[in-house]
């Protein structure tokens, strides 16, 4: 275990570390994958299963696509955005390394060694985080789909454009109908026969 | 043996470096979601290593409401990234200076 957790969290760290140097977004989001992917093997070492699956397949499957989707779809100009890149390091090591140092005082392993109050699960932990989650926090489950429900529209509105070869249907127009707008009923007489016409002429 | 205080240096590893990724890329608006999805991580991380040792699944209900919430939040910051490319010509955080805040 100690093995895995190592090897893991140093690939993790890496990609982390690629994710913001690299020079193209594309290889930023491809590096994330690839942190989201050694992240999830974490989880399942602490017995967070179907967490781990679901980073796999929303975050991997979905998210990260979505923003290779953006980033290819952008022409971006990386020259300008790598302007000026290294500027603002030495800001941001003195923030990183105070944030490092207050860390490193409170995690330390005297703190958080004792507790393991672990206890091996008897169902699967799919079934447990089910049964918490439609008994005890249904509320904050159902507000979590109304949040998923205003994301879509709002995204959807946000990149919506109305142009003028645009075929949508008006709603309200198609409610509005009667039936005499669609069908015109007409006196007319019945037809004579070709050969009557024809002796005519 | 690994302890709990592993798994939250690990985290609080991860999430300096999202910090310094928002400091080094403050040009690129989408390098700067990604760094904000790698704090998100160490995060998600720190709630299930303590779900794990403390023996309490509460933990991992928040993880699964946090990954919720930035999955749509990433869904709407993309969707604005587009808006602000149709109207500038250009996703670079300087120019984006029309409100004039």
């Amino acid at each position: 275990m100690e093995f895995i957790f190592y090897f893991l969290s140093s690939v993790l760290l890496f990609s982390a570390l690629r994710v913001i140097t690299s020079q193209n977004p594309v290889y930023s989001a491809l590096f994330l994958v690839l942190s989201f992917f050694s992240a999830a093997g974490i989880w399942l070492l602490l017995q967070a299963e179907f967490l781990a699956i679901a980073l796999v397949l929303v975050y991997v499957g979905a998210v990260m696509v979505l923003f290779l989707f953006v980033i290819m779809m952008l022409d971006i100009n990386l020259n300008q955005m790598r302007k000026g890149f290294w500027d603002y390091l030495p800001a941001a090591s003195f923030v990183a390394i105070i944030m490092l140092i207050e860390m490193i005082l409170v995690l330390n392993k005297s703190y958080f060694e004792s507790p393991n109050f672990f206890t091996p699960p008897t169902i699967s932990n799919t079934d447990e985080l089910g049964s918490v989650l439609y008994s005890d926090y249904i509320l904050p489950f159902e507000i979590a789909a109304i949040i998923l429900l205003v994301a879509i529209i709002s995204a959807i509105t946000l990149t919506l454009r109305h142009t003028k070869i645009n075929k949508n249907m008006n709603p309200a127009d198609q409610i509005k109908v009667k039936k005499n707008d669609r069908i015109k009923m007409i006196n007319m007489k019945s037809e004579t026969r070709l050969k009557k016409v024809k002796d005519k002429l | 043996m690994i302890h709990l205080s592993h798994f939250l240096i690990l985290s609080a590893l991860l999430f300096l470096i999202g910090v310094v990724g928002i400091f080094l890329n403050r040009k690129n608006i989408i390098t700067i979601l990604m760094a904000i999805e790698l704090m998100l991580l160490a995060v998600n991380m720190n709630f299930i290593a303590f779900s794990y040792f403390l023996g309490d699944l509460a933990g991992q209900v928040f993880v699964f409401f946090i990954l919720t919430v930035a999955a749509a939040e990433s869904a709407i910051g993309l969707a604005i990234i587009i808006l602000v490319f149709r109207n500038n010509h250009s996703i670079n955080v300087d120019e984006l200076n029309k409100l004039k805040g």
